[in-house]
Parts: C-alpha cells; sequence; structure tokens
C-alpha cells in the first residue's frame, strides 16, 4: 500500500481524505501514485496535472521522506521508504494567501 | 434558459486549474462536470502584448452560457480565446475551432485581462447564429452553428491601435440583444458605446452625452428593447466612475440620448470598478437591473433603474451577476 497525503485545499473540491492508501504496482513512480490517485477520485482529474501534458501543475509540488522529488523525472522510480508504506508520498499546494 | 434549474459554475486557479461545476436542482447540490477543454489540432501562436508569436494556452473559462435551444447544450468562452461546446450538459467539452483557426487569429493580441473570449450571445430565432467577443480582437459571428465565424468589426474605430479601422484588433468589453429584435446589437468597447440594426455587419457610435463612454457591462431592458443601460467608468487607467460618482447611465432611444440613474447609488468618493460580467436583468414586469462592485456590493433597482438599494454588501470582488425571474 502506498500512503498518500493529499492537499488540504482539495478536501473541499472532491471526496478525497487527507491521507489516502492505494495499490499501485512496481515500480512507484509520481504518474503511476498520481495516476492510481485520480483512478480513486476521478474528481482529481486535471487538478494536479495539466489534462493534456500530464506534467505537474507549477504549484504543486510531491516530497517523499521530507526530500522534494518534484523535479525528478515523474516516470523515474521513487524511493524504496515508499513502496513499502514507511513513509508517505506527500502532495503539496504552494502556500497561498500572502 | 431551458432548464432553470440547471447552473453552472467555472472557477480557475493557478493552483489546481479549471473546475466546473453544475447543480441540476437550483443550487442546491453541485456536482464537478468535465474540466478538461483542450484545443483542437495544433494550436499556432497570437501576438503577445509587445507584437511577438505566443502560443495559444489555456489558461481559464471567462464565461459559460447555457444554450437557450437545447438543455445538453452549453457553450464556453475561454482564455486564450477560442470557444468550446458540450453536448451533454457539461459533461464533455469539444472545441468549435475555426474561430481560433480564422485567417486573423494569429494577429490577436491580448487585452489587459488577457486574450479571453468574454461574451456569447444567442439568436433566439436560429440555434445556429451566435454573437462572441474577444479582448482586444473584436466581435465575431456564426452563422452554422461555430462551422466558420465572420469578424463584425465595421465602424469600429480604435484610435490606440495603428490601424484604427482594422477588421480586427478592436478591444470589445461586451454585447447585448433584446430577444424581440436580435438583429439589433449594443456593444460597450474599451472606448464607445456602439449600436448594430444589422446583425453586426456595420456599428454606429451612440455614446452621445455619456461622461465618459469607458466602460465594461451592457445590458437592454427585459420589455423595452430600445431601452439600454450602461455604467460609465473614467477611462482605462481609472478604474473607477468619473468624479466618484456612481452613476447607471439609461437611454430610451437606443443610444445617443443618456439620463443619469442616481437615487440610492453614492455620489462622493466612489472609486470601484463594475466588470463586464456583473450586471444583469431581471423579466418581472417593472425590469429589475442588479450590479455588483469591485467592492462587494451588489445594488439592485426594482423600477427599471429609477431607484436603488444596496442588496448585498462587503463581499469580495464582484466579478459576475446572474438573475433567474422565480415566478
Amino acid at each position: 500500500m502506498i500512503r498518500v497525503i493529499v492537499p488540504s485545499q482539495l478536501g473541499v473540491l472532491s471526496d478525497a481524505p487527507r491521507e489516502v492508501e492505494l495499490d499501485v504496482s512496481a515500480p512507484i513512480t509520481a504518474n503511476r501514485v498520481v495516476d492510481a490517485l485520480e483512478s480513486a477520485y476521478p474528481d482529481l482529474k486535471g487538478m494536479l496535472r495539466d489534462p493534456l501534458t500530464r506534467t505537474r501543475r507549477p504549484m504543486i509540488r510531491y516530497f517523499v521522506a521530507e526530500e522534494d522529488v518534484s523535479h525528478l523525472d515523474p516516470d523515474s522510480e521513487l524511493p524504496a521508504t515508499l513502496a513499502d508504506g514507511k513513509e508517505p508520498f506527500w502532495i503539496v499546494a504552494a502556500i497561498s494567501g500572502g | 434558459m431551458v432548464n432553470p434549474d440547471l447552473l453552472f459554475v467555472a472557477q480557475a486557479n493557478d493552483w489546481f486549474g479549471q473546475l466546473v461545476h453544475r447543480s441540476t436542482d437550483g443550487g442546491t447540490t453541485w456536482e464537478q462536470v468535465g474540466n478538461t477543454l483542450n484545443y483542437d489540432g495544433e494550436t499556432g501562436t497570437h501576438q503577445w502584448y509587445d507584437g511577438t508569436p505566443h502560443p495559444w494556452e489555456f489558461r481559464r473559462i471567462w464565461h459559460i452560457e447555457p444554450s437557450i435551444h437545447d438543455e445538453n447544450v452549453i457553450y464556453a468562452g475561454v482564455e486564450d480565446a477560442a470557444m468550446f461546446k458540450s453536448s451533454d450538459c457539461g459533461a464533455s467539452w469539444q472545441e468549435l475551432p475555426a474561430l481560433r483557426n480564422h485567417s486573423t487569429g494569429n494577429s490577436w493580441q491580448p487585452g489587459a485581462g488577457g486574450l479571453c473570449l468574454h461574451t456569447i450571445l444567442q439568436d433566439p430565432r436560429d440555434e445556429n447564429r451566435l454573437y462572441i467577443a474577444i479582448s482586444a480582437a473584436g466581435a465575431f459571428r456564426t452563422d452554422d452553428g461555430g462551422e466558420t465565424w465572420l469578424p463584425i468589426n465595421k465602424g469600429l474605430r480604435s484610435d490606440y491601435i495603428p490601424d484604427p479601422d482594422a477588421e480586427v484588433g478592436h478591444c470589445v468589453h461586451n454585447l447585448a440583444l433584446h430577444p424581440s429584435n436580435p438583429d439589433r446589437l449594443f456593444m460597450q468597447k474599451h472606448w464607445d458605446v456602439m449600436r448594430s440594426d444589422n446583425a453586426g455587419d456595420e456599428w454606429v457610435e451612440v455614446s452621445g452625452d455619456l461622461p465618459s463612454d469607458f466602460g465594461f457591462p451592457i445590458v437592454v431592458h427585459a420589455h423595452e428593447p430600445e431601452t439600454i443601460y450602461v455604467i460609465p467608468i473614467l477611462s482605462d487607467a481609472y478604474h473607477y466612475p468619473p468624479e466618484g460618482k456612481l452613476r447607471v447611465y439609461r437611454s430610451r432611444s437606443g443610444g445617443h440620448d443618456w439620463e443619469a440613474l442616481t437615487a440610492g447609488l453614492p455620489q462622493e468618493n466612489c472609486y470601484v470598478n463594475i466588470l463586464r460580467d456583473a450586471m444583469s436583468i431581471d423579466t418581472l414586469p417593472e425590469c429589475g437591473i442588479y450590479f455588483g462592485t469591485t467592492g462587494g456590493q451588489v445594488y439592485a433597482s426594482t423600477d427599471s433603474g429609477d431607484t436603488w438599494t444596496t442588496i448585498v454588501r462587503d463581499l469580495p470582488k464582484v466579478l459576475s451577476v446572474e438573475v433567474q425571474t422565480l415566478t
């Protein structure tokens, strides 16, 4: 099981809870995690990635074990601590409000 | 509107992109519907502010317009300027690409708010005739449901562009028509209030004695096809009413002659703007008029504009005011 932390703002815009557990088959990549998240919560489609290019939206970032993995190839394999559920895949929205 | 319980809201932000919500019960409950609006085919470029080519990029929906002919048909005008249509009540969207691919498209340039398609009018007699307006490309008409588009900007004069009488490049702010005479169009342009009596083929200026002919919204009275309303704004650089007096101007003669409507509106120290989609009418016998301001007030008149009251205040900037007559 992969644990995913969803930005709190998306709790208003979708029915996704703050923490989600997902089955994602290996290799675990950012795109595969987000694919699985969108499959479980279709309202999220297009919110984290551009629907046409599938590129991460500029004000969204991904973290694993406190490391920013936003700028890795989204199809590259993520750290093993993610796959065994020890660390969650954090999706973070840029801070807004000033 | 075919179904008064069918409502749409489009919100967009830099975090999560475009969202579209639909209510089928008059706003009691909402559900998310299609939010993927992909341009059809190669997108090419339009002009950027400095005249250089700039790739066409979807940013957001500016205006959603349900069809008055078919409950399942919804139109959306977007930035960068393009027209989309849904034939399944918002579940999915397809571009009407002939507009963006018009031979003048690569010369279109954004206005201050972006290259946005912000106005969609429908001819009640003919579902294939639509009018749209783009800042700062101008007005266009289709007579075949969006297969082809004709620029309808003859008679517009914009002294702020190199060719003041150009076929496109005019910053049209808003269009309006009355359903009983849909060949007569009214326009609030960046500067100038205009009228066309032949479906946009030619325009004449009807600004008359307005204190400023800059502004954003324009609406037509529900029962008097020649009675129109604008809210003058000082200039493109100063987005507030002349002299700080919030005045709606009414013409009962289709333009040229205007009267200021001030009863109940602030007549000193008022420095708000009124955006293009923030003015609407109802269809009650006396015709109610409503508008919202960038200062968060919503003003209403129940007597065709003679007197006004503040019905809401302290909202955020009011972007859109839509009215539904429920009697």
